[in-house]
């Protein structure tokens, strides 16, 4: 097993590979772990991980910076199926539109936009920073196994992807109303959380990844 | 439902912890790499280090720590101290930090700020802010570790750096820091109202109903304590069931 863990310029890749080692270790599973924009590495890869910090627009502009970059994993994800996270603004980047500094195209791999949070109550802090507890929408999921409604994972985003079909979404949370917490399309998923700093459950959501057969 | 954060500290000196978990069974009680570790598995729901390194020629030591802390603890982690330009913040995010703190060097080049958090985002870049009172509903921003005034006013500062792009507040009332009698309410109280971002209440808690007050009465986010985690006097788990019989929102450990 490989997993490219992509780097396009965008925050702390370190956690995320560091984090997906260890659920392999743990799953006993003999697994590459590479920091990567190369598309040859990219195009070998058993597993993509697409982290993201920082503004949508910024992201976007890392990931077509890059040459051959959005060809790769055009190719791996969406020609070959193979499975695929996105945390964080990675997983936005999944949207066919963000709307943060601008409107920006995404990758257009899960219909939907990315919007400011609209907050029911005007004294709740922007970003949404810290942990919150999971609402599961879709429990049968493999990713999700073993994951349960009130979990905690660690959240810190200002922005939210909302899915044109509620069916992509797998979780949610409540922060001033619901905040798409997780989505997932047929061998795509992608958490708004932050799995590498989500302690237990975060490791366990990555390994269900690793494990899982879409 | 969102949870209010506690987020122990542990002061970094050349790469050793010099105010941390006082437990005689640690290995090496000056690593900062096995105190976050027991943070870690303890249920801490983030961690800092600050870095009161005298020079700045030992930074080294500090990136390594990170890394390795990165490697062993799957929490979020601010590093502050000694964060000076964009390339500081760039080099502690590639080590592995999740956020920067700045503190002295947002005063003396307010626009770095803004710089930091176009360039890495607003998640990961903290302004610190030492405050002291200066009269009746006011405080005054001080550097250096409190030893030099600015004429700044905090509430004020604080505003203004949210508006640059700060994406929380780290408050220390340097009235209380030390004094074991509570954070000051007040000034967190002040800033919490007047910014969108969170804040993170620090400086002078001695009981775990401190915790409570930052929270509920302060308005912080998040409470951030070094000597009652480190010298044994209170465990994180205490700390969080005090919280929750309070009605604050936690997160359960374990």
């Amino acid at each position: 097993m490989s997993i490219a863990v992509i780097d396009y310029g965008s925050g702390n890749l370190t956690s995320a590979a560091k984090a997906v080692e260890r659920a392999a270790h743990e799953l006993g599973l003999a697994a590459t772990v590479t920091v990567t924009a190369d598309p040859a590495v990219i195009a070998d890869a058993s597993h993509i991980v697409l982290p993201g910090q920082g503004a949508f627009s910024e992201c976007r502009r890392g990931l077509a910076a890059v040459p051959g970059l959005e060809a790769a994993l055009q190719e791996a994800v969406i020609a070959r199926g193979r499975p695929f996270f996105g945390i964080c603004v990675g997983m936005q980047l999944l949207a066919r539109e963000g709307h943060e500094h601008g409107t920006h195209a995404g990758l257009g791999w899960i219909d939907g936009v990315v919007e400011p949070l609209e907050l029911s109550d005007k004294t709740l802090k922007i970003p949404h920073m810290g942990w919150n507890d999971l609402i599961v929408d879709q429990p049968t999921h493999p990713v999700l196994a073993g994951v349960r409604t009130g979990d905690h994972v660690y959240f810190v985003h200002s922005y939210e992807f909302v899915p044109a079909s509620p069916g992509d979404c797998l979780a949610h949370a409540d922060y001033g109303g619901p905040v798409t917490a997780m989505v997932a399309r047929a061998n795509l998923v992608g958490t708004q959380f932050h799995p590498e700093k989500s302690q237990a459950v975060g490791l366990r959501l990555i390994a269900n990844f690793l494990k899982w057969r879409p | 439902m969102l949870k209010a954060r506690i987020i122990p500290c542990l002061d970094v000196k050349d790469g050793r912890v010099v105010k941390g978990i006082n437990f005689v069974d640690l290995v090496d009680a000056g690593d900062p790499v096995e105190q976050a570790q027991i943070y870690d598995a303890a249920g801490a729901d983030e961690l800092t280090f600050l870095d009161i390194t005298a020079s700045s020629d030992d930074r080294a030591t500090l990136y390594d720590i990170v890394a390795r802390t990165a490697r062993a603890c799957f929490m979020p982690l601010t590093v502050g101290g000694g964060v000076r330009q964009v390339e500081d913040v760039r080099k502690l995010l590639l080590a592995g930090a999740d956020k920067a703190s700045i503190n002295t060097a947002a005063v003396n080049r307010p626009a770095l700020v803004a710089e930091a958090a176009q360039k890495f985002g607003s998640q990961c870049i903290v302004v610190a802010i030492d405050a002291k009172q200066s009269g009746p509903g006011r405080w005054e921003v001080f550097t250096h570790g409190g030893r030099t005034p600015t004429g700044l006013d905090t509430v004020d500062w604080a505003r203004r750096m949210a508006a640059a792009g700060a994406g929380e507040i780290l408050l220390t009332s340097m009235d209380r820091d030390g004094t074991r009698t509570g954070f000051d309410i007040a000034l967190t109280r002040a800033v919490s109202d007047a910014v969108p971002v969170p804040v993170i209440a620090s400086g002078g808690v001695g009981t775990l109903d401190h915790l409570v007050e930052g929270i509920r009465d302060g308005g912080a986010s998040a409470v951030l304590a070094a000597s009652i985690f480190h010298f044994g006097l209170f465990t994180i788990a205490q700390a969080k069931a005090r919280m929750k019989a309070a009605g604050v929102p936690i997160r359960d450990v374990g």
